[in-house]
């Protein structure tokens, strides 16, 4: 039965169909598994058996880690907060509705950053999560849980949010495939949002087929989340093996100062097998990405300044103090929230505030603008976008912590995609000291069918290990 | 370096009670992020319109129907005070 789960997730379904084992049988395994887990990742694991679910359903019974940043029906759902520890939503996110309906029960919900802002998985107000490949370094963030569950083989596959990198990143240094949707295709009804025009749901998992998979499910329009719509394409399950004709394009903004050596070695490794495949490599310039970075830290906070002013303490969550309305407010906020939450909310007030909204917001939506028409002219000579996820493998727990910009640099290369509201996706593309190095591919907006198809021509060729890493 | 008075301004607005040793570092961490946000100054940015929104999506709209919403012991279920019909709140004193 271990053995099962270092399976990737569409094996598994193979043999739940073969009946080789029972959907209860693997979902109690899995729940046991979560239950054990001593690296951090899980936050809450299911305590009953999910309705029975038919192993001839479209994800065949196939359990499903979920970050706790989605909604689910009378479970604990806090964002990694304290301010919102003991809350049990009143209604499930679309996204988990659909994928349980879809055949993959959730089996537990992961461990974040707070509110999904930052990238370590260090900001939760409920501890950090370790990085299989190395317990003293991070998984990356915010979907730090969902990630490391996943590589450890606790869960086959799992779920997470990306706003700027926080599918991809964690993906990327947990050895990983993640991907981060067109923004629009997945509905955001049910998850805690953080900031609206960047949030994205998407699948992390263990090869590009188990992404296509999950991803085929998750997507489409939904009367609850007004800013969703249907995909104009069927997702289907990618089968290339080869790379003719594909042009793919390296913007040296986001390939070389300040990318860690050994990154950029399995960049340049990663783009030889992409000859090889038939593809052809050229420069793309994005002149704007470099300062894709302060645009986010300006939209992103200002976004999340105005959507975290819910947490107030009269509807739900922790409420403190025993003054006036306004004191409860202050200390039940003040209590709440941790410090990176309060930074962002400190800086997005900030910026939004009379005499600095213009200086500050309008000019980081102008750059967001140039960002924009960055890739649409790429697009125009290449097919996709080719980067590294991070400039960096996992670092070390505590090595970022005081350093509120080191740690935003983590998201560099994620970012720009994320404020074009682009596909994006991260696959495995070698090591560097030992640990994972994701490789990120842009492709135009509902390009999905075609990121997964040269995502999975590349993978097989790179053949990264989809097991649980070395010990 | 911003002013301490600015940080208690933008903590007042954003509902936030900051300790004496939080605004000091806010004064410090806040400074240092909005140096490095200030490069997007040095871009040319006359007549580039603003983007709040990346996909072309204009008016969604649905017909004006009742339907069922959340019940209202649903809703008032997480409360910190619920009341029959509604939240409970300290009063906003004077």
């Amino acid at each position: 039965m271990s053995e099962l789960l270092d399976l990737t997730a569409a094996q598994t379904a193979a043999s739940l169909r073969a009946g080789e084992v029972s959907t209860d049988e693997l979902f109690d395994h899995s729940r046991a598994r979560a239950a054990n887990d001593d690296l951090g990742a899980f936050l809450w694991v299911a305590e009953d058996a999910p309705p029975p679910v038919s192993a001839q359903a479209p994800l065949a019974g196939v359990p499903l880690a979920v970050k706790d940043i989605f909604c689910a029906e009378g479970v604990p759902s806090t964002s990694g907060s304290r301010i919102l520890e003991g809350y049990r939503p009143a209604y499930t996110a679309t996204v988990v509705e659909r994928l349980a309906a879809a055949g993959a029960p959730m089996v537990g919900k992961t461990n974040m950053d707070e509110f999904a802002m930052g990238s370590s998985n260090e900001n939760s107000a409920y501890g950090p999560v370790r990085n299989p490949w190395d317990r003293e370094r991070v998984p990356g963030g915010s979907s730090g849980g969902s990630a490391a569950a996943v590589a450890a083989g606790i869960a086959p596959w799992a779920i997470g949010t990306d706003t700027g990198g926080s599918i991809r990143q964690p993906a990327s240094l947990c050895g990983l495939v993640g991907l981060k949707p067109t923004y629009g295709s997945v509905s955001r009804y049910g998850m805690i949002a953080f900031a609206s025009s960047l949030d994205q749901a998407g699948p992390i998992t263990r090869d590009v087929t188990d992404a296509a998979l999950l991803f085929r499910h998750m997507v489409g329009r939904d009367p609850c989340d007004s800013t969703s719509l249907d995909h104009p394409e069927e997702i289907e399950l990618p089968q290339a093996d080869r790379l003719d004709g594909l042009r793919f394009g390296v913007p040296p903004e986001l390939s070389g100062e300040g990318i860690e050596p050994g990154v950029l070695t399995v960049l340049k490794d990663v783009l030889g097998r992409v000859e090889h495949l038939g593809g052809t490599v050229n420069e793309t310039r994005l002149p704007h990405s470099p300062h894709g970075l302060s645009a986010y830290y300006v939209l992103a906070p200002a976004e999340a300044s105005a959507n975290l002013a819910r947490y107030d303490g009269v509807r739900y969550g922790l409420r403190a103090g025993n003054g006036d309305l306004l004191s409860m407010y202050e200390h039940t906020r003040a209590e709440g929230f941790g410090d990176e939450v309060k930074r962002r909310i400190m800086l997005g007030t900030y910026a939004l505030s009379s005499g600095y909204y213009d200086a500050y917001y309008g000019r980081a939506q102008r750059v967001r603008t140039k960002i924009v028409a960055d890739f649409a002219s790429a697009f125009e000579s290449c097919d996709f976008v080719i980067t590294p996820t991070s400039p960096s493998v996992a670092f070390r727990i505590g090595e970022r912590t005081g350093d509120p910009l080191a740690m935003y640099l983590s998201d560099y290369c994620a970012v720009p995609a994320s404020l074009a509201g682009l596909p994006a996706i991260s696959i495995p593309g070698g090591l560097s000291e030992g640990l994972p190095v994701g490789i990120q591919l842009v492709g135009p907006a509902f390009s999905e069918n075609r990121l997964l198809q040269a995502a999975h021509a590349l993978e097989g060729a790179i053949a990264f290990p989809t097991g649980p890493p070395p010990t | 370096m911003i002013e301490r008075e600015q940080v208690l301004h933008v903590a007042r607005l954003a509902r936030l009670l900051l300790s004496d040793e939080e605004v000091e570092r806010m004064r410090e961490e806040l400074s240092g992020i909005l140096d490095h946000i200030e490069k997007i100054g040095e871009l040319d940015l006359d007549g580039v319109d603003p983007t709040s929104h990346v996909i072309a999506l204009e008016n969604v709209l649905r017909p004006d129907e009742p339907r069922p919403s959340l019940a209202r012991e649903a809703a008032l279920s997480m409360a910190p005070q619920p009341g029959d019909t509604g939240f409970g709140v300290p009063s906003p004193g004077s």
